[in-house]
């Protein structure tokens, strides 16, 4: 096994200060896109739609998305992370060879690069949380929940987003995860609709998807109530931190030490 | 030197005993031993594909050994804690230039500083430091992906000095450089030798060997060829000089024959290894040559081709 020392952190303040050059520009897709949706769906589609039943109380539908959307925010800024992020600087800039010739070891690395996918996630749902929080969508003080939530949900897409950037063989293939894995969870992890509109086989299909779990979350935190099922909904989240981030150190390895 | 003793400081900077390393069938490295001594430029020539970059790599511990034994620093490069203690003290400059290209020359250096655990002070003042060494001062907030390959290559050699090793590895530093590059990097290398740091080298330029190297391995197929000084290994393999001769006849090589002359046919251009060179070559010019005659130093080159073959590799 390994021991993972806190020399990550090199890792993640490293990122950070690419980030800082960055953020005028990576400040704005986090939180211009789910404005847009927002004023699609919310403004657009609630004349056609009006109340949403959700746990046996009815909201409105833009109060039954906001939620939702806050969740795919945090899944998109994590997993695209260390994707596409991670896979550029990994394969195209050398970066994880350059920082295998310092103190640092692999898993360190890798930690690293996951935490920080985990932060951006924080980054941008804490952006968009406050935007929307000044029409009112969210109620307060659970609310502040959704910080700390942001940083779990994103561990965990992060570690998925982490273990196939070790697997593809090259950078368009994440097509192939994002059209089947992450574009699916968007239109069906109880993001749009409520999932029982759907038939049973259906339903039971998306209670495997980790962005379901997350969105109840998220909406049982945003409009409640919040009870005992957010704990299972945290669970099953936590599972699949469990699982992919030490398949993603070990395909890591496998990938990269030769 | 920090933590090291007296009774360490003659031993040697690297010790590889029977090192090996195979890819699936593949044996990059067919079990070489070599030592590298304190304060001396130590050389890895060979074609491509020889085995230079997978020894090196299993020295700064980028790839786990295959078979044998690794010392560097006197620790072993297995022991993960060891290996760990080595790479805060060697200094790497791997063959691509991997700096990060969204942050500008002086952040490149601080934020490597950062994985040595350089406190930030200190870092900033070693970067401007190594830019003055680099002659770079001027241009600390240029963009990386601003900078001819020379001057990244620089900036990578003084990213591998932040770190201030005890030993410092490169791998292949001159190649794809203008010769105004080339001799920049030279002239640094010399300059930190002369301060006494361990410069392990793997390149395929001769002249770059030949000018740098206190002693030199020469490799092919994963094994070591020779070892020595590079200007022993001149006279021991290519003799003192070397006639050329062009488009030769018969007549010479019955001639070079008949007196049981060392020389290389290569069909259209012969090599006469020679020691006795005037005596020699006014035989030789003056009775068979018919297109053209040259009277050289031998080189490094000529040892190397000499050892590793004239066909094409890779």
């Amino acid at each position: 096994m390994f021991v993972i020392s806190s020399r990550f952190l090199r890792i993640w303040h490293r990122n950070f200060a690419v980030y800082r050059k960055t953020w005028k520009v990576s400040f704005m897709p986090p939180l211009l896109e789910p404005l847009l949706y927002l004023a699609a769906f919310g403004l657009g589609m609630s004349a056609l739609v009006g109340e949403v039943s959700w746990r046996n109380q009815s909201a409105s539908y833009i109060v039954f998305i906001a939620p939702a959307l806050l969740s795919v925010n945090m899944m998109y800024n994590s997993f695209f992370e260390t994707t596409y992020g991670s896979f550029v600087r990994m394969y195209y800039q050398k970066t994880f060879d350059a920082m295998l010739a310092t103190p640092l070891f692999l898993e360190e690395i890798i930690t690293g690069e996951i935490i920080w996918g985990a932060t951006k996630s924080v980054i941008a749902s804490s952006i968009m949380l406050s935007i929307i929080s000044l029409f009112g969508l969210i109620r307060y003080p659970e609310g502040l929940l959704l910080v700390p939530l942001s940083f779990l949900a994103g561990i965990a897409f992060a570690s998925i987003g982490m273990y196939f950037t070790a697997v593809v063989r090259n950078i368009d293939l994440f097509n192939l995860p994002i059209f089947l894995f992450i574009t699916p969870m968007f239109l069906f992890g109880g993001t749009f609709f409520p999932l029982d509109t759907l038939p049973g086989w259906a339903q039971a299909l998306a209670w495997f998807l980790p962005l379901t779990h997350l969105v109840e979350i998220t909406r049982a935190i945003a409009i409640g109530p919040l009870d005992v099922f957010a704990l299972w909904n945290l669970l099953y989240l936590a599972l699949f931190s469990a699982i992919f981030f030490p398949l993603a150190l070990k395909k890591m390895r496998v990938r990269l030490i030769k | 030197m920090k933590d090291i003793g007296q009774s360490t400081m003659m031993e040697p900077v690297i010790q590889a005993d029977a090192l090996r390393k195979a890819f699936g069938a593949f044996t990059a490295v067919d079990g070489i031993s070599f030592s590298v001594r304190r304060g001396e430029c130590f050389g890895i020539l060979g074609p491509n594909g020889a085995g230079k970059t997978s020894t090196i790599r299993m020295i700064y511990g980028f790839s786990p050994l295959s078979g044998g034994s690794l010392h560097v620093l006197g620790q072993d490069v297995t022991n993960r804690k060891q290996l760990r203690r080595v790479k805060y003290r060697i200094g790497v400059c791997q063959q691509d230039n991997n700096l990060d290209p969204e942050l500008s020359i002086l952040q490149n250096l601080e934020v490597f500083a950062s994985y040595f655990d350089v406190p930030r002070p200190e870092a900033t003042a070693r970067a401007l430091e190594l830019l003055k060494f680099i002659a770079l001062e001027n241009r600390r907030d240029t963009p990386i992906p601003e900078l001819s390959g020379g001057l990244m290559r620089r900036v990578v050699l003084a990213r591998a000095l932040i770190n201030e090793p005890d030993l410092l590895i490169l791998d292949e530093p001159t190649t794809g450089l203008d010769p105004q590059s080339r001799h920049q990097i030279w002239e640094r290398l010399e300059g930190l030798r002369a301060r006494g740091i361990s410069i392990l080298l793997t390149t395929h330029y001769m002249e770059e060997a030949s000018r740098l190297c206190d002693r030199l391995i020469i490799m092919d197929h994963g094994k070591i060829l020779v070892e020595g000084r590079p200007q022993d290994l001149i006279r021991e393999h290519a003799g003192r000089d070397i006639i050329e001769v062009s488009e030769p006849g018969e007549e010479l090589r019955t001639f070079l024959r008949e007196r049981n002359l060392r020389y290389d046919d290569l069909g259209h251009r012969l090599l006469i290894y020679c020691d006795e060179r005037d005596q020699l070559y006014r035989e030789v010019s003056g009775r068979y040559c018919r297109d053209g005659c040259t009277l050289r130093t031998a080189t490094l080159e000529d040892v190397f081709l000499k050892l590793t073959g004239r066909e094409l590799r890779e």
